[in-house]
C-alpha cells in the first residue's frame, strides 16, 4: 500500500513521464524522446532538489487536476503555466517556477500554458516508474517508456516511492520568451530545390499547423519548389532535421520522431534553438533563418551557460 | 569506404558512402557502425546506419563536429569481408484477411498472384537496416519482376505482422502503425519485443531472412 500518491482528477491533453530521455537506440529504430524543452525541464526539477535526469510529468496544453494524498511534498511547475491550489477553502493563484508545498488532500490544478505549448511538473520525491531501457521517457505512439507507455488517464494514481523530506522554499525570476527566427543550417539535400524554393525557405513565413505534436511539426506556408526528385533513399534522421515532403511544405523532426526519412532534408534547427522551437502554438508564424556550423556552435555555448546560470541561480 | 563527411546540424555527422545502394556499400556502413559502436566514443549519442549512410549524432556539450569527424576519419576497419550474421526464417500467412494489396500487385506487375509468392518465398533476403518504426527490418534485394511503388495513399493503421513490398525492399510492420507498402502476408511471429531490456529486435543489419508460408491453422495456433 503506497502512502503517498496523486489521485488524477483530470488527466491533461498529454501528460507523460519525461527525462532527459534515451540514446544508443536509433540503430534499431527507437527514438531519444525526453523533455521537449530541457531548459525548463532542468529548472523544474532543481526547484525541487533533484538531479538532472530525475522523472517529471511533461503537460501539454491543459495539464492535469491532481489531489495529493500523503506527507507533505514540494512541487515546482515551470514554463509559461496558469496554476491553482487548492487547500480547503483556500484557492492560491500559482506562479511558475517556485516551489510550493502540497499537504494530505490538497488539489493542483495546471488550468493551461499560455502562448506556450509544454510545462512541467517536479515533486520533491521519486514516482513509482518503471523504466524501459533506463529511462522513463513516454513515447505514445510507439507504446515506450513508464505507464506502459501510454499518457496519464483520468481516475488513475500516480504513486511517489519516497520523499525528500529536506526541502527548502525556492524561487527564480525567469520569463520565456518566444522566437520568431528560427536558426538554421543548411541540410544535406538543399540543392535538391529551385533558387526560388531556396528563396521561399528563408524569406517567407510559414504557419505552424495543427497537426503537430511531439513527433513532429507541420509548417503551412508557399510550396517550397523541389527540382530534383521529393523522394531519397531513406537515412537517418535526428531531431531538428526540416524535410520537405512531396506537397512541398516543411516538416520539423522534434523528440519522438520516426528514427529513418525518405524526404529531402532542406535544413537542420540549430541545437540553442530547440527549445524555444518546440513551444510553438499552431498558429505561430515563424520565419527561418541561415547560420553555419561556427556561430550554431557559439550559439549553444551561449544557450548552455544561461542555463547553467539560471540553474546556480535555484 | 566514406567517401565524404559532412555536418547535418551542429550535432551529427553525415557520412556518405556514395551513391550506390548495394550489399557491398551496406556491408560496409555495417561494419562502420559496429566498429564504432564497439568504441564508445565519449559524446556520441546515437549511430544509424542506412542503405549507404551512417548518421552519427553527438552531445554538443561533449564534442563538437571538427572533434569528432577527426577520430571517425581515423578508424580503422577490420579487413575481414565477413561481418557475422544470423539467419531467420520468418513464418507467413497469405490467406486473404492479410495480404491486402496482392491484388493491386498482381494488376501494377501484370502476374499472377501464385508466382509473385512462389518468386517471395525462394528469396533470401539481406537486412540493410532497422528502423522508422521500433525493430522494422529493412529487407533486399526483391526480384525485379516484384518491384512497385509505394500506396497512392497511405493506411492509417498497417496491422502489426504485415508484410510489405516496395520497390526492391520487402519490410515488416513489428506493430501496428501508418504505412504505404504494399501487405502481401501477416507473421504471427514477433519480430519486436518491447519487454526486453536487451536485444528487444529479433533482425538487425547484415542478417539474412527467408519466409515460409503457412497455413491459416498454423498462424492461429503458432506459439514461439
Amino acid at each position: 500500500m503506497n502512502k503517498n500518491y496523486f489521485e488524477i482528477i483530470r488527466a491533461g491533453i498529454n501528460s507523460t513521464f519525461q527525462d532527459l530521455g534515451r540514446n544508443h537506440l536509433y540503430h534499431i529504430g527507437i527514438p531519444f524522446s525526453g523533455a521537449m524543452d530541457n531548459r525548463n525541464y532542468l529548472l523544474a526539477n532543481k526547484l525541487t532538489g533533484n538531479n538532472h535526469n530525475h522523472p517529471v510529468i511533461e503537460f501539454a496544453y491543459q495539464g492535469p487536476h491532481l489531489k495529493y494524498h500523503g506527507n507533505p511534498i514540494n512541487i515546482a511547475i515551470t514554463g509559461d503555466v496558469s496554476f491553482k491550489i487548492k487547500k480547503g477553502d483556500n484557492l492560491i493563484d500559482g506562479k511558475c517556477y517556485q516551489s510550493f508545498i502540497l499537504k494530505n488532500n490538497d488539489e493542483l490544478d495546471i488550468i493551461s500554458t499560455n502562448k506556450s505549448v509544454y510545462g512541467y511538473l517536479a515533486i520533491s520525491g521519486t514516482f513509482d516508474l518503471k523504466f524501459q531501457w533506463s529511462s522513463c521517457s513516454t513515447n505514445t505512439k510507439a507504446n515506450i517508456g513508464s505507464n506502459n507507455g501510454k499518457k496519464l488517464s483520468n481516475n488513475q494514481k500516480i504513486n511517489i516511492k519516497e520523499i525528500n523530506q529536506n526541502f527548502v522554499n525556492t524561487k527564480l525570476n525567469y520569463v520565456n520568451t518566444k522566437i520568431e527566427n528560427i536558426r538554421v543550417i543548411k541540410g544535406t539535400n538543399f540543392n535538391y530545390f529551385s533558387d526560388e524554393g531556396k528563396k521561399t525557405f528563408f524569406k517567407n513565413e510559414f504557419k505552424v499547423s495543427k497537426l503537430s505534436d511531439r513527433m513532429g511539426m507541420r509548417l503551412e506556408g508557399k510550396k517550397i519548389e523541389n527540382i530534383i526528385e521529393t523522394n531519397i533513399r531513406s537515412e537517418g534522421l535526428i531531431k531538428g532535421v526540416i524535410q520537405v515532403t512531396a506537397d512541398g511544405f516543411p516538416i520539423i523532426m522534434l523528440s519522438d520522431h520516426g528514427t529513418i526519412g525518405g524526404y529531402p532534408k532542406i535544413g537542420v534547427v540549430i541545437s540553442a534553438d530547440y527549445d524555444k522551437l518546440v513551444q510553438l502554438t499552431p498558429g505561430s508564424r515563424v520565419k527561418f533563418q541561415e547560420v553555419d556550423l561556427n556561430s550554431a556552435e557559439t550559439l549553444f555555448k551561449l544557450y548552455d551557460l544561461e542555463t547553467q546560470n539560471l540553474i546556480s541561480k535555484i | 569506404m566514406i567517401k565524404n563527411i559532412s555536418n547535418l546540424g551542429d550535432a551529427a555527422l553525415y557520412c556518405d558512402f556514395g551513391k550506390e545502394v548495394n550489399k557491398e556499400t551496406n556491408i560496409q556502413v555495417i561494419k562502420y557502425f559496429k566498429t564504432i559502436k564497439e568504441k564508445n566514443i565519449l559524446g556520441v549519442n546515437n549511430i544509424t546506419p542506412s542503405y549507404n549512410k551512417l548518421i552519427i549524432s553527438f552531445d554538443l556539450k561533449k564534442i563538437n563536429f571538427n572533434k569528432l569527424r577527426k577520430i571517425i576519419d581515423n578508424i580503422e576497419i577490420t579487413k575481414s569481408d565477413n561481418i557475422q550474421n544470423k539467419r531467420f526464417q520468418i513464418p507467413v500467412c497469405c490467406e486473404k484477411e492479410f495480404s491486402l494489396d496482392i491484388k493491386r500487385l498482381e494488376e501494377i506487375l501484370n502476374i499472377k498472384k501464385e508466382k509473385i509468392y512462389d518468386n517471395f518465398f525462394e528469396k533470401e533476403f539481406f537486412c540493410y537496416m532497422t528502423g522508422f518504426i521500433a525493430g522494422m527490418p529493412f529487407l533486399g534485394d526483391l526480384q525485379e519482376n516484384l518491384r512497385a511503388k509505394r500506396l497512392d495513399t497511405p493506411r492509417v493503421k498497417v496491422p502489426k505482422g504485415s508484410i510489405g513490398l516496395t520497390e526492391q525492399f520487402a519490410n515488416i510492420y513489428t506493430f501496428e502503425s501508418p504505412g504505404g507498402w504494399n501487405i502481401i502476408g501477416n507473421t504471427p511471429l514477433n519480430i519486436f519485443d518491447n519487454s526486453k531490456e536487451k536485444e528487444p529486435n529479433l533482425i538487425n543489419p547484415g542478417d539474412l531472412v527467408t519466409f515460409k508460408r503457412i497455413t491459416k491453422e498454423k498462424y492461429q495456433n503458432y506459439h514461439e
